[in-house]
């Protein structure tokens, strides 16, 4: 008899999400959908402001990443004004948006996942968090948190606020860098290199101990999206878009930011709020892609920066030239990308322009459409606006990182209850993978006051008919 | 007798009168306010549709004061001061009351403050944090308001506006122009430009942006500014007022 298995909620991640696992008469997983079941109708009510309130109206959807949707925001409001922003403007954007992928990166590394890592999946539920991680490693937690810092301070210099700032806005930034905050900068970077550089090295040493787990997380063919920069550098701000495929093969690039809409389809799917963006020349659900982190690093020839190179080169020494699939590399993905975004802040503070005052383009609307794609640490982040003559939002659409992994993150949970689900029993572990491979991907559905400890859990194993045959509550 | 007789058009004589304010005793000018005789001492009061350089409106009721032997509240932008008159402007009654006239504007229209372009600069948000009004127990209406931005400078979002009429005040008596006006009753009530045609369409406006500048929420704003960015000139009327004056 078909049985569901369902886990709801699924921890650590945010937004009400449950997980239900079909499984066929045999007690094997037969089908696994990942359900998100938020609805904030963001589009809908963005309708009839005027677009310069855009930036910090979208920076609202969330908690996590703000900065990426101002940078977003932002440059869709660029494209309305049709101005081309100082250059300072964009080096000064530039740094914020790295220094929110160094915060998160970290947030989602140390906070998040790394319990799991080094406590073992099959370790404690009550031990397997933060403060679990205080115990066994405090230098590791010291690190996560003060590496965040790092990120959150360059953030709150830039903009006056740690959350939520507005001094991104339409045209360029509202107010220069000083010097005096440029070498407060600059002093916090070595610190955050050090860091970035010894959790790499341990993260690595970590590697072996799960063969199981990088075969089975989402360990999948799919193309890859991300920006890319000039000379095929690693890119989060501006750049083209680029598409590689399951092989490594490029299978488009160079596409301008504007063209997103010919690529990229949206599906619905009857079980899920969040729709399922695809590749659309491959058509639904063939053409299936990743964003991110690992889709970045697979993406780009070169970071553009030398210790993060020299990393990328050790990253993709194993795979002759093609992509790194299994989705547990986010994590090595993310903390090379740490150490780029620290480096490139560097190069972009000592940039002999950064301190300049011309900082904003002044113009009113003067087209009806505009369209901003930056990366968000989840990855591509995309705001496309119509405005009316007066400047009134008339329509909005946002295609936010979490998604692009939509499909991809479906296929992941199935592919690890397939491996580590056994209908016949209800282990912590086992479920605790299920979540895990979510988390790979940092899915940020709303806010992150619960990154810290274990969320309550609670599972159900349902028959074809809906009765509950067993239950395992996890507080 | 006087040596010279008085000029028959020559301003009448004012009395002084005494009076106290929160136990503190004052003088002044007979044909003055109660909120200008306290401004003048240093007693705050609190108000929001009053500004210096207009006529007094008395709307929003944020001023109310207790004056001894009556039995009602008292508006201090509009009641001129009497002699022997004993006031008390912040008693916990009064307090209850300003709060409650916050929570009520706030639960008219749309105020988003995070996202709002006056953010950080706005007459009523500082209202809010000083009279302590830090959350609102009346349901909110959630009506939604018109946003009017067809004026080539300039914007105005009636989900902010507080209905203090300034706008058409300063419009009508400083610039002469008369562009602004009341519309409708109750929860209908709305300002309107010309007759109620679109701000952009307005043949009287000068856009001499005065309305902004005196408009003390983000219902009135400069085009084009973002998130916290729209900051008014505060202290620009008075000078004026008192600069035609001299003219
Ligand atoms: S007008 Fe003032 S009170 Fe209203 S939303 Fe804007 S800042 Fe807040
Ligand atoms: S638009 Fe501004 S000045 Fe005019 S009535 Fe409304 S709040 Fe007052």
């Amino acid at each position: 008899m078909p049985r569901t298995i369902k886990i709801s909620p699924v921890s650590r991640i945010e937004g009400h999400a449950h997980i239900t696992l079909h499984l066929d008469d045999a007690g094997k997983v037969q089908d696994a959908q990942f359900h998100l079941t938020q609805f904030r109708g963001f589009e809908k009510f963005c309708e009839g402001r005027p677009f310069p309130e855009m930036p910090a109206l979208t920076a609202r959807t969330c908690g996590i990443c703000p900065v990426s949707h101002l940078v977003a925001s932002s440059k869709a409001c660029d494209n309305l004004l049709s101005v081309t922003i100082p250059v300072t403007a964009g080096k000064l954007r530039r740094v914020m948006n790295l220094a929110q992928i160094v915060q998160s990166h970290a947030l989602s590394y140390f906070h998040m996942s790394s319990a799991d890592l080094l406590l073992g999946m099959d370790s404690d539920p009550k031990q397997r968090n933060v403060f679990g991680l205080l115990k066994v490693d405090p230098q590791m937690a010291r690190d996560g948190i003060r590496l965040r810092q790092i990120g959150q301070t360059i953030i709150e210099m830039l903009g006056g606020k740690k959350i939520h700032p507005g001094w991104m806005v339409p045209g360029g930034v509202n107010e220069p860098l000083t010097d005096e905050k440029r070498q407060a900068m600059l002093s916090m970077l070595p610190e955050g290199l050090e860091i970035a550089e010894r959790t790499l090295k341990s993260f690595k040493g970590l590697i072996g101990k799960f063969p199981d787990e990088i075969k089975y997380f989402g360990n999948f063919p799919t193309m890859y999206l991300s920006l890319i920069g000039p000379k095929g550098t690693l890119e989060h701000y501006d750049g083209h878009l680029r598409i590689k495929d399951a092989k490594g093969g490029i299978v488009e690039d160079m596409i301008p930011l504007d063209e997103y809409a010919r690529v990229i389809g949206e599906a619905v799917e009857p079980f899920s709020y969040m729709k399922f963006p695809y590749y659309l020349p491959a058509g639904y659900p063939d053409g299936i892609y990743r964003v991110g982190p690992l889709a970045r690093l697979n993406n780009c020839d070169s970071c553009g920066t030398p210790i993060a190179d020299g990393e990328l080169d050790e990253f993709r020494s194993q795979q002759k030239g093609e992509p790194v699939s299994s989705s547990f590399h986010f994590h090595y993905a993310r903390l090379i990308e740490i150490i780029y975004a620290l480096e490139k802040i560097e190069l972009l503070l000592n940039a002999p322009d950064i301190l300049a005052t011309r900082i904003r383009a002044l113009a009113r609307g003067n087209c009806n459409e505009g369209i901003g794609v930056a990366e968000a640490p989840r990855g591509t982040l995309i705001h496309h606006y119509k405005i009316d003559d007066d400047g009134l939002m008339t329509w909005a659409n946002l295609i936010i990182a979490t998604g692009h992994n939509n499909l991809a993150m479906n296929r992941g949970v199935k592919q690890v209850a397939e491996h580590f689900v056994d209908g016949t029993k209800l282990q912590e572990g086992m479920l605790n993978r299920v979540e895990a491979v979510i988390r790979c991907y940092d899915p940020c559905l709303s806010c992150a006051s619960h990154a810290m400890g274990q969320m309550p859990l609670r599972i159900q194993l349902i028959n074809a008919g809906g009765a509950v045959l067993d239950e395992l509550v996890r507080d | 007798m006087p040596r010279y007789p008085t000029p028959a058009n020559a301003p009448p004589k004012v009395r002084v009168v005494t009076l106290r304010i929160n136990g503190q005793d004052v003088s002044a000018r007979e044909d003055e306010t109660i909120l200008s005789v306290a401004v003048d001492h240093g007693i705050r009061i609190p108000s929001l549709c009053y500004l210096e350089g207009l006529t007094a409106w008395g709307a929003c009721r944020l001023c109310v004061v207790e004056v001894a032997g009556i039995p009602k509240l008292l508006p201090a932008c509009s009641t001129v001061v009497t002699e022997g008159m004993v006031v008390e402007t912040n008693s916990d009654k009064l307090k209850r009351y300003r709060r409650m006239i916050l929570e009520l504007l706030f639960a008219e229209r749309n105020h988003v403050c995070s996202v709002c372009v006056s953010n950080g600069h706005c007459e009523l948000q500082n209202l809010a944090a000083e009279c302590g009004m830090d959350h609102v127990r009346v349901p909110y209406r959630n009506a939604p308001y018109e946003v009017d931005s067809s004026h080539d400078f300039f914007r105005v979002d009636h989900n902010r506006c507080v209905l203090c009429t300034r706008c058409v005040r300063v419009c009508d008596e400083i610039e002469g122009a008369h562009t602004w006006d009341v519309m409708g009753r109750g929860v209908e009530c709305q300002v309107i430009t010309d007759l109620h045609t679109p701000w952009g369409e307005s043949e009287s406006c000068t856009s001499c942006g005065k309305c902004v500048q005196v408009c003390p929420t983000g219902a009135l704003v400069k085009k084009g500014t973002a998130a916290g960015e729209m900051e008014k000139l505060g202290d620009f009327l008075p000078y004026l007022t008192q600069m035609r004056g001299k003219q």
